[in-house]
């Protein structure tokens, strides 16, 4: 696909995102949420659609739909009313889907996006209430759809509560678009409405893509890009609708209004327009549940429970932690990990404490398969780590391997330092003794280091670390290397 | 007057609900449709303006369940009434999307 | 004592307790009849079933409630290993992994059941002549219908199949069969049931509700089976538990006769029938005025347009792929299937109902004709409304006719549905009523519908009753006991 000149188009981009609640159980029958176990093993009339059953819905996924509205700025609706969608699918053992139409539960909010170059504001149209559908497998034949022998439904999914959140086209680049997906994932897993994971389904975003002139105020025509399953491929694929519809308008063409899936193997879009009519959803109030009128207190204990959320956290610590946006983000979930750093930070200085959490910390316990919060590292532990490089008792590399010891013992750092003698040499006359020991054991390098080959400052360096068994302060030992070589 | 029930939008309402109609029932279907849309259009004399509709003649709302599991049906249960099974699943006719 | 099939279910009882009958030797006399079907009554049953359950409950140190009287259920209750169609070819062979919620409870109180009955596809008909099964006949006059949808079971009961049974009524369903066949057919307020285990027509509207041959047994089984289930959203808390009538008189009480109803298109003879059970009303004490209901002569039409709308989502389950019936002869795709499954399973009316509702539903449609039949009803309800500021009861005939021949009204859909034109303003409403057989029109049954504002099933079985009483009715059709 061809570069595109976007100086004289303005893409509108719109988000509608399905997320899976953290339920026990399905929207309208009592059967447990489940993923990976044997196919229609989490099944019953209910969810299988046998003839003569009834839905009852899941008060708790009204509480989470709501807590979302709420995180969201939403209203939530006084009056809220489910709908029959009818189509017909196999995935869809009613043959409608229960879900909201014009009464949905959250309406009208809107979210502050924070990124690295500031802030961008995004309406929030809905969110509403509704039920997943089943998987269908197709068997044989590579496991495409196309050619495939046959296909087979697996219901466990069938019937899971979904919230759709739907945005404002207040959207204008793909960057955007992931930066608002992104921070919506971190605030649904905050209030644990969702895992939101992409990967398995657990989040999935279309987009409504329009493009129109520059300057212009009125709406192009959009197209809907069906269920990009990653972060990557939302951003890719968006772009790539960008620059075809960019490209038709430029040769004069037009945007047809359809559905496109996004391929990102092949970094193409597709028309998923069927050979048949267009859809006719006779949409109709679900005769068999009632309203949903939540309490007014109700709501409001809910508002007063909600926690900080991942935006209101990291603007406060870019503000008052001086921290920057990307360790904000990256320490802002899950909740466990804001507390473990807001502890560690509490105690030293907080650019340390992020870099430190952030950075080895989860790269030596990722080899363990340990989270922070669950390893043997104390808050405190790390503080006093952070701590005694901060005095000069231990360099950045010294501090590794004690935060290694720490990490298998549990042992305090200080503890680890004084039982291992890994202590930074701080007696200066033992280190000039070093280094008039190495000058005078390596009479060439001395000779050229002292004729103004500066690089050889670092060798001095090296060969003092290694007899210093790593305790040296480098800093300190390059000073006395210059020093005595007369070169300072 | 009620709309015009002809042989397309039997067609269309047919597909809309997936019934396969024989020619000969098309033809009946359309001269019944028609002559039954004759009789329920007199509510179109009615002044409704003011009049709210009734979806539940029940004052009920907020009817809902604790997010507690029940037991399922055993796998064997679930499937015993389809009419073909493949790899414990509901089977289903090949079909292009 | 009258022999064993003859007994009602309170008269089984007694016999029961006081050790003159035990529910084997009731199970038998009904299964033999049930054997023995020469109406047409029932699509299933399970003689072993049956058998095994009158021993267990026999065996028991202490009867339950109901401990050993049979009862017959309409097909369109699930029942969990039993048969079970709704009177289609779609759901041929299947058999429920579930029992309804209603039947449930009545097995649970030591009910026998002892077969399913015969009923319009999807309980849509009035004359049971649209099962994809059987015709079924009416006890009174082999040659007539017994009314529908509930024909079966209506048949069942005033046959002596049966002692009572259970019916579902969604435009009058129950209430217009018992008019047809002599017995006493009950619509409970909507809500009072649950509908879990009902396979659905039109969910707005339907309810379950008793046949029997006598009011009070009919408001014995609906105690039985009234109130809340977790299963069903729109199932109401019962607060009065139904209780036995006893009332012997109408002192005190107001009764409206809805004009629209006594007019054109009532048959003479049962406009006569219920015009002396009128009288007998004014003896008992009651006050009788002309009532209006002015928009209820909208009630088809708005019918017509809800039912089906609803039961074309309803029915979209049937799909051929988690059950029913199953096709190896579509050559083509998925649509194909679909369409062949749905096409071939479903009968006439059906069909024809699922074809107006989808185009009610449809998008162009929806204002014009689902939205303002909604409105309808509203106005229809507040008809009642205002109707019941004046007056406790409403009275009127449940049926215009008496039972009409089979094969009448078949080919024009239309006349079929005026059948229900005096019970499907009460279904709209949401509200109870009674049908109790209040005398012959030239030999066959008239059926007199007494509704009352929604909870009232006390009351109204206290009026049926009484006036039940000062009837007199003979419920045996001739040759048939
Ligand atoms: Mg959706
Ligand atoms: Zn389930």
């Amino acid at each position: 696909m061809s570069a595109v000149d976007l100086s004289r188009w303005e893409p509108v981009i719109g988000l509608e995102i399905h997320v899976q609640l953290l339920t026990r159980t399905k929207m309208f029958c009592g059967c447990a949420l489940s993923f990976g176990d044997a196919p229609n093993s989490h099944t019953c009339p209910v969810c299988l659609a046998h003839p003569g059953v009834l839905p009852v819905l899941n008060r708790e996924a009204v509480r989470l739909a709501i807590v979302t509205g709420l995180a969201l700025g939403c209203e939530i609706a006084p009056h809220s009313q489910f709908h029959r969608k009818n189509y017909f699918y196999p995935d869809l053992s009613k043959a409608y889907q229960i879900s909201q139409y014009d009464e949905p539960i959250c309406v009208g909010g809107h979210v502050s996006v924070l990124t690295p170059d500031g802030e961008f504001e995004v309406g929030i149209t809905r969110a509403h209430l509704e039920e997943d559908a089943a998987k269908l497998v197709h068997v044989g034949g590579g496991g495409r759809r196309a050619g495939a022998e046959s296909s087979g439904v697996d219901f466990n999914r069938g019937g899971t509560p979904l919230l759709e959140i739907v945005s404002e086209p207040d959207i204008r680049t793909s960057a955007q678009a992931g930066a608002f997906l992104r921070q919506l994932r971190s605030t649904l897993r905050r209030l644990g409405v969702s895992d939101c994971n992409m990967d398995e389904g657990s989040m999935r975003a279309d987009a409504n893509v329009s493009v129109r002139p520059a300057g212009s105020t009125e709406l192009g025509t959009k197209t809907e890009l069906k269920n990009m399953n990653s972060f990557r491929f939302l951003e890719r694929g968006v772009d790539a609708e960008i620059a075809r519809q960019v490209a038709i308008l430029e040769a004069g063409g037009a945007v047809t209004q359809e559905t496109l899936h996004y391929d990102p193997d092949l970094n193409e879009i597709h028309s998923l327009r069927s050979k048949e009519e267009a859809h006719d959803y006779r949409y109709f109030p679900e005769p068999d549940l009632v309203p949903v009128v939540p309490d007014r207190s109700w709501i409001e204990e809910l508002r007063a429970g909600l926690p900080e959320l991942p935006v209101d956290l990291r603007r406060r610590w870019v503000r008052d932690l001086g921290i920057s946006f990307e360790d904000a983000e990256v320490l802002s979930e899950p909740r466990e990990l804001v507390a473990y750093f807001e502890d560690v930070a509490g105690r030293v200085d907080a650019k340390a404490a992020a870099n430190w959490v952030r950075g080895e910390l989860r790269a030596q316990l990722r080899e363990l398969g340990q989270e922070p919060w669950e390893s043997r590292v104390t808050p405190a532990h790390l503080a006093e780590l952070i701590g005694l490089i901060d005095d000069r008792t231990l360099s950045v590399p010294l501090a590794k391997e004690v935060l290694a010891e720490v990490i298998a013992s549990g042992a305090a750092p200080a503890a680890v330092v004084e039982e291992k003698g890994l202590g930074q040499i701080s007696d200066e006359g033992a280190l000039v003794e070093i280094v008039e020991r190495l000058l005078a054991e390596n009479p060439d390098q001395a000779a050229q280091l002292r004729e103004g080959k500066d690089k050889l400052v670092g060798f001095f360096v090296g060969q003092a670390m290694k007899a210093s068994g790593g305790r040296a302060d480098p800093a300190r030992v390059g000073a006395l290397v210059r020093e005595k070589s007369g070169l300072s | 007057m009620p709309p015009v029930i002809d042989d397309a939008t039997v067609r269309h309402v047919a597909r809309l609900a997936r019934l396969h109609l024989e020619p000969g029932e098309a033809r009946t279907m359309e001269a019944e449709l028609s002559g039954i849309l004759e009789h329920v259009d007199v509510i179109q004399s009615l002044d409704l303006d003011d009049v709210p509709p009734t979806t539940h003649v029940l004052a009920l709302e907020n009817v809902m369940r604790d997010d507690v599991p029940r037991p399922s049906l055993s796998v064997e249960e679930a499937l015993r009434e389809a009419p073909e099974v493949v790899e414990g699943r509901f089977a289903v006719v090949k079909f292009e999307p | 004592m009258s022999a064993p099939h003859e007994l009602t279910a309170e008269q089984c009882l007694a016999a029961l307790r006081s050790g003159d009958t035990t529910a084997t030797d009731l199970v038998e006399a009904a299964l033999a009849r049930v054997e023995d079907d020469r109406w047409g009554s029932f699509l299933a049953h399970d003689a072993d079933r049956a058998r095994e359950r009158a021993r267990e409950i026999d065996a028991m140190p202490e009867r339950p409630p109901l401990g050993g009287v049979p009862i017959a259920i309409k097909d369109a209750l699930s029942t969990r290993d039993l048969p079970t169609t709704s009177g289609s070819k779609i759901l041929e062979g299947f058999r429920p992994v579930y029992t309804a919620t209603c039947v449930d409870r009545l097995e649970r109180a030591g009910a026998i059941v002892i077969g399913k009955t015969n009923m319009d596809e999807f309980a849509m008909g009035s004359s049971t002549e649209n099962s994809a099964y059987q015709v079924t006949r009416n006890p009174w006059d082999a040659e007539r219908v017994p009314g529908g949808s509930s024909g079966g079971s209506a048949a069942a009961v005033a046959a002596f199949q049966a002692p009572w049974a259970l019916g579902s009524d969604t435009g009058g369903s129950i209430r217009q069969p018992a008019a047809l066949c002599g017995i006493v057919g009950m619509k409970p307020t909507y809500g009072a049931v649950s509908r879990y285990g009902l396979i659905a027509f039109a969910s707005s509207l339907d309810q379950v509700g008793p046949f029997a041959r006598t009011v009070r047994d009919s408001a014995l089984l609906l105690s039985h089976i009234v109130g809340r289930d977790e299963m069903d959203s729109t199932s109401l808390d019962w607060a009065e538990p139904i209780r036995l009538p006893e009332a012997t008189d109408l002192r005190g009480v107001r009764v409206g006769v809805v004009e629209e109803l006594m007019g054109e298109g009532i048959e003479p003879g049962v406009r006569a029938a219920v015009e002396v059970a009128f009288d007998r009303v004014r003896d008992m004490g009651a006050t009788i005025e002309r009532v209006s209901l002015p928009t209820s002569g909208y009630g088809i039409a708005t019918y017509y347009l809800l039912a089906p709308a609803e039961c074309s989502a309803n029915l979209a389950r049937f799909d051929g792929i988690r059950y029913g019936a199953h096709l190896d002869d579509v050559a083509g795709d998925l649509l194909e299937h679909y369409e062949q499954v749905r096409g071939r399973g479903f009968g006439p009316e059906v069909k024809r109902r699922i074809m107006l509702g989808t185009f009610a539903l449809a998008s162009g449609y929806y204002d014009a004709y689902y939205v303002r039949a909604q409105k309808v009803r509203t106005l229809i309800r507040r008809d009642f409304e205002a109707a019941f500021a004046k007056v406790d009861y409403l009275m009127s005939p449940t049926s215009p006719t008496t039972a009409f021949p089979l094969g009448e009204r078949v080919s024009d859909p239309y006349s079929m549905y005026l059948s229900d034109v005096c019970t499907i303003p009460v279904s709209l409403a949401g509200i109870p009523a009674i049908s109790i057989p209040c005398g012959l029109s030239e030999g066959l049954p008239v059926g007199l519908q007494i509704a009352g504002p929604a909870f009232s099933e006390n009351g109204l079985f206290d009026v049926a009753y009484a006036l039940e009483q000062a009837l007199a009715f003979d419920p045996s059709p001739p040759g048939v006991a």
